[in-house]
């Protein structure tokens, strides 16, 4: 036992080693560009070493009680009554509430300062960027800037992107794991999430909530430029042939693998709105937010007159 | 704290070499009424969150009509009042009584489901079935559910007849009258909560 | 007249499906053959099929665990060969959609159909006997418990070759499990194999609650129960009050697939959220339920081989009702993502932090127990240590993403799978390992080949961190789970050492299979014929090996904690009574089996929309439960004589025992205290 418990050791830390070896820069959670991640790798940090303090004193016990009490070795004292000691269930009690209190306050002021719905603020106007997920890719609006794109999101480095984010299928989560937190995508409501990258790079967008057979292509690269750059991409898009109206919505919308980028030069106004409001519909056809606007005798009166 | 093991062998030992088996088939019957309650809540929350998901549609103050409500919380709380009857003439030992209330409360029972379903087939006839919005598919399971707890009640106290009049008040059977007491009575326990819930805060 | 069933719903094009399932047929076939050939088909009626006796039932509950591993692992072993091929431009050799059925599968198995039943089946064996009873509080109860969860466990497995498995997850998250996103069978069949098995666990709760706050020996309080039996108690209540949470939102989520209801649905008012919620306001506890009665295994065996009491009694019953009742108000963790306030979110993320300081608590209760012990290192205690040491870093992963902003960028990653799997499999099942070889003599009558039991955990020890190790780092490196192909091949060389340590893991389950082989050719030199085999504290070792149906010919009188040690200590253990009572069982019956028959053809039918026979199935349970309701004569008498027959026979045995102390043999463990 004692023997393999060496061996057992050596593996495990050369697991981690090895692992780790390979450089911090690969492991985007540990590397990551911009504050809200930066924030939350602190965190990460912080935790794992408060709990060391519980987690080594059991790794040393579990192996030197196992060797030293084992029945072959006489020298020990043998105590079989001696199963109660205030001292020890005091500090047993008291070390991990004092670790987790510790934890507690850490992660509930981080909790807030990392709320996903704060905005960042650094100075600079945020671009607001609405995101949509689909069967299965994703489709990024540029309201301000008339523009949209599949699969692929452009915007300028250590500048506040604000996302409004939805869906038009089953739920899914927005996730460039370098840049920091995710959040769900849920038909009919809107979530929103702030992020900004501290440096220019291409980094990895996902969907991390299964969403059925195409989930695992739900890619996209976020690639974040120069504020330059990032004007230049946007004149690129608006060379494109392609419009994203109504009609080339609903194909859009369609179960697709493999959706290649693409690029949309002019945008339905509102259109994200309008796919919130497609689930908020009631059975006659017509939307919540009209009704709240209109109120609905009147929209009762309206569809009997149109027909 | 050790006690003297001759004295308590001759006494407890005696007890628990034959188990009280009713005393233990009341306390589980309990228990399952515990998780049917738990069963309820979780109906009765998910009817909290979809109460005003009317998706365009009608509401409980286009629905429901209260004094048809009220009628049926009477039959229903009556019938309880006659099970307790039930039980008094059962602790009396007088089997035709016994038969005599309980034919009373499954009547009572009965017309309670029947106005339900009478409830249930004019709004579903209306095109206000429980596919129309999340608050009807909350309204129709909740209430529906309870009908359905009821409706197996009644098949309960239809067998229970049936014993009665097959062995007489045996011991076995009493024990399974007081536990149908306990379902009957919890159910309209719940129906207060329905009723509160439902259809006096829906139409307010 | 088939509903929607026809020949199409074979899956032809699925040929690892079709080797699986012509497999199990032939596999099925065989054993079928053999129980004829043996001439053993009343006997299996008489005594197994149709027994109500509580050592019987958690056989049969740790036979269907141990079957429904295998089931389970051979998906674990497809999704890591999956993983280990796809990377890049590969495809791998499984279909997204029979990769999402596989990963369904093998959640909703691993958890429903191996841990339960085997928790149960282990609750089963050991906790009336602890308590001194002599069964549970309602044996037909617990029959009818154990056919229900063999009715959802056949529904799965029919899954294989008619039809398909859900693709949405052993969660069924809504939408995605609506009609609108997944109109085939599969939902279903995830819907009802998961509902019958949940009524199954209800009832095993209530069950299992009176007969621990009934039905103890004259003198055990509460605080002198064994703590496997505390364990088990509060695992019961989790039981009790998180079921119905579930059986409503299945039920809720049929109602949306079957009458087009809209509790979960994405328009016309239905709130997916709610499902979330729901679904994990039982999940959260589900886990503990799973957890809990390992806790309690890991400490009846640290104080048996330790030869010492357990350390910190009161302390670790405190804990185990503080993990009980935090786990009721932790749900949330599984989404802080969902976009819930800080608010919210910092309170479960606190309360999720502190069910870590009740557990860290036991840790370190096992740890003093083995302090200034003398330990005999059987395979037992080798999970055990095996357990304490692995077991906590899972534990810190957790805290980790007990804290919102660190699970924002770790939710749903390879992480979390690293995290959930440390705490099952370590945790959970390593307990269910140590229970079955510790009571393994105790219900059968001869011991595990101790051997094999020793390879097997180094085979599932090194497996585990070889198989999950990596995956922490991958989930850092930001690969999501459920991945069926991946373009980013810096995620490939980990996933290569995740499946040798699948690998691995298959020769430990191998080498069980043969310890379980081995065993039974050699039961003759392992037989425990004392009923105590380890030096047991508790008083399920005071009965014989197996014991009598009976379990004691007079119930014990308790006095003190450790009964049976205290019994030992004080020279009155094996006292023969001076006289014997008749004793009342309870009498077998079909009805359990019956009712468990029908339901799966309920389940069946309603899956395949075969109405007329989901009523015919349906009003054959109601007039079963009717019969039964009915049938007052339930019990029959063993009259003292027979019993006091019984219990000489047994007595010969020990005392032949005690007197020639044999101690050859690698298995038979170090001689015994003389009684």
């Amino acid at each position: 036992m004692k023997r393999h418990r060496c061996y057992f050791l050596v593996g495990l830390s050369s697991l981690w080693v090895i692992a780790f070896l390979g450089g911090c820069s690969r492991i985007p959670l540990l590397d990551p560009k911009g504050p809200v991640g930066d924030s939350e790798r602190f965190l990460i940090i912080a935790a794992f070493v408060l709990m060391l303090i519980v987690v080594i004193p059991v790794f040393i016990m579990a192996f030197w009680f196992a060797r030293k009490y084992r029945a072959s070795n006489h020298e020990t004292d043998y105590a079989p009554k001696w199963s109660r000691s205030f001292k020890l269930e005091l500090t047993i009690w008291l070390v991990p509430i004092a670790i987790v209190t510790a934890l507690g306050i850490l992660g509930a002021i981080e909790t807030y300062h990392l709320d996903p719905y704060k905005p960042i603020a650094n100075g600079h106007k945020p671009v607001a960027i609405e995101a949509v997920s689909l069967d299965w890719k994703w489709l990024f609006i540029y309201p301000d800037r008339n523009i949209a794109t599949v699969n692929q999101l452009v915007f300028p480095a250590k500048v506040p992107l604000s996302f409004r984010i939805t869906s038009d299928t089953v739920m899914t989560s927005f996730f460039i794991p370098r840049l920091g937190s995710q959040i769900y995508a849920m038909a009919g409501m809107e979530t929103r999430l702030h992020l900004m990258a501290a440096e220019p790079g291409t980094y990895e967008g996902q969907n991390q909530q299964f969403s059925g057979k195409g989930y695992s292509d739900m890619f996209f690269k976020a690639i974040a430029v120069s504020p330059k750059e990032f004007e230049a991409w946007v004149q690129k898009a608006r060379q494109s042939p392609d419009r994203l109206d109504l009609a080339q919505f609903e194909k859009l919308r369609k179960p697709s693998l493999g959706c290649p980028v693409t690029y949309f030069s002019s945008v339905r106004p509102e259109l994200f709105d309008r796919i919130i409001d497609k689930y908020a519909k009631t059975r006659d056809g017509n939307s919540n937010a009209m009704i709240k606007k209109f109120g609905s005798a009147q929209i009762k009166a309206a569809a009997s007159e149109g027909n | 704290m050790t006690t003297d093991a001759s004295t308590i062998d001759s006494v407890r030992t005696e007890e628990i070499e034959h188990p009280d088996t009713i005393a233990n088939q009341a306390f589980g019957f309990w228990l399952y009424l515990m998780s049917d309650l738990v069963l309820f809540a979780t109906i009765f929350a998910t009817f909290a969150v979809l109460r005003h998901n009317y998706a365009g549609g009608p509401t409980g103050k286009d629905l429901f009509h209260l004094p048809y409500v009220f009628g049926e919380t009477m039959v229903l709380l009556f019938s309880s009042a006659t099970y307790g009857l039930v039980v008094l003439a059962m602790r009396q030992g007088n089997k035709a009584l016994v038969l005599r209330w309980l034919v009373v409360t499954f009547l009572l029972g009965l017309g309670f489901i029947s106005m339900e379903i009478n409830e249930f087939y004019h709004l579903i006839l209306d095109g206000n079935g429980p596919g129309i919005s999340g608050f009807l598919s909350a309204f129709f399971t909740l209430v529906g559910t309870h009908g359905t707890h009821v409706a197996f009640g009644l098949m309960w106290m239809a067998v229970m007849m049936g014993q009665i009049i097959a062995k007489g008040l045996t011991s076995p059977v009493q024990s399974r009258l007081l536990r149908l007491s306990m379902f009957w009575h919890f159910l309209d326990i719940v129906w207060i909560g329905v009723f509160t819930v439902v259809y006096l805060m829906g139409v307010m | 007249m088939f509903g929607r069933l026809s020949l199409s719903a074979i899956p032809f094009d699925y040929h690892i499906t079709m080797i699986a399932v012509g497999g199990s047929i032939l596999l099925g076939l065989a054993i079928l053959a053999l129980i004829t050939y043996y001439g053993k088909w009343t006997y299996l009626w008489k005594e197994w099929l149709t027994s109500v006796d509580h050592k019987k039932i958690g056989i049969m509950y740790i036979i269907l665990a141990l079957v429904m591993l295998l089931r389970g692992f051979s998906d674990a072993i497809l999704m890591r060969s999956q993983q280990a091929i796809a990377a890049g431009t590969s495809q791998g050799f499984l279909t997204p959609d029979h990769f999402n059925q596989i990963f369904s599968a093998h959640g909703t198995i691993m958890i429903v159909f191996m841990a339960m039943p085997f928790l149960v089946g282990l609750m089963n064996i050991a906790v009336p006997q602890q308590i001194g009873a002599r069964d549970v509080a309602f044996p037909f109860m617990n029959s009818l418990s154990l056919w229900l969860t063999a009715a959802g466990a056949l529904l799965v497995m029919v899954s294989l070759g008619l039809g398909e498995f859900s693709k949405a997850g052993w969660s069924g998250y809504a939408p995605l499990t609506e009609l609108k996103y997944s109109p085939g069978t599969g939902t279903d069949y995830w819907i009802w194999a998961f509902q019958i098995a949940g009524i199954g666990s209800l009832l095993t709760s209530i069950n299992f609650l009176v007969t621990i706050i009934k039905m103890r020996a004259p003198g055990m309080s509460l605080m002198r129960m064994p703590i496997f039996v505390w364990t088990a108690s509060a695992t019961i209540l989790l039981m009790l009050f998180a079921f119905p949470v579930l059986t409503a939102a299945l039920a809720m989520l049929t109602l949306d697939r079957y009458l087009g209801m809209h509790f979960f649905t994405n328009s016309l008012g239905g709130n997916m959220m709610m499902y979330v919620n729901l679904f994990w306001m039982w999940g959260h506890p589900e886990v503990y339920i799973v957890i809990l009665p390992a806790f309690g295994i890991f400490s009846e065996v640290v104080a048996t081989f330790s030869g010492k009491r357990l350390f910190g009694y009161t302390s670790m019953v405190w804990a185990t009702a503080a993990i009980m009742i935090l786990s009721f108000v932790v749900w949330l963790h599984h989404f802080f993502t969902m976009g819930a306030s800080p608010d919210v979110n910092v309170f479960f993320g606190i309360t999720t932090m502190m069910i870590a300081v009740p557990t860290g608590v036991k840790v370190f209760n096992w740890l003093f127990t083995m302090y200034r012990g003398r330990i005999r290192f059987t395979s037992p205690m080798y999970w055990t240590v095996g357990f304490i040491v692995t077991f906590v870093i899972g534990g810190m992963a957790g805290v980790l993403l007990a804290s919102p902003p660190a699970d924002y960028v770790l939710h749903n990653s390879l992480f979390l799978i690293a995290h959930f799997h440390n705490m099952l499999i370590p945790g959970a099942l390593f307990g269910f390992f140590a229970g079955y070889t510790y009571w393994f003599p105790k219900a059968i009558g001869f011991r595990l080949n101790e051997e094999w039991g020793k390879r097997a955990f180094w085979c599932w020890i090194i497996g585990f961190y070889l198989a999950f190790m990596p995956l922490y780092v991958l989930g850092f490196m930001g690969m999501p789970r459920r991945m069926d192909h991946y373009a980013n091949t810096a995620w490939h060389p980990l996933l290569l050492v995740a499946a040798s340590g699948a690998g691995v893991i298959l020769l430990g389950i191998f080498s069980q299979m043969v310890q379980l082989f081995v065993s039974i050719r050699e039961r003759n030199t392992a037989r425990d014929l004392t009923g105590d085999p380890w030096d047991g504290r508790t008083l399920e070792w005071a009965t014989s090996s197996p014991p009598a149906v009976y379990n004691f010919a007079r119930i014990p009188v308790v006095h003190d904690i450790d009964a049976f040690a205290d019994m030992k200590e004080k020279g009155i253990v094996h006292q023969r009574p001076d006289r014997y009572h008749d004793i009342r069982m309870p009498k077998n019956t079909a009805k359990g089996f019956v009712i468990g028959a029908l339901t799966f053809l309920f389940g069946f039918a309603m899956i395949w929309y075969i109405w007329w026979l989901a009523i015919v199935a349906a009003v054959g349970i109601l007039i079963t439960v009717i019969a039964r309701a009915a049938d007052d004569d339930t019990e029959y008498t063993i009259p003292a004589a027979e019993v006091e027959q019984i219990e000489s026979r047994r007595y010969r045995e020990t005392a032949s025992t005690a007197s020639s102390h044999l101690s050859g043999g690698e298995n038979t463990p170090e001689p015994l205290p003389q009684v």
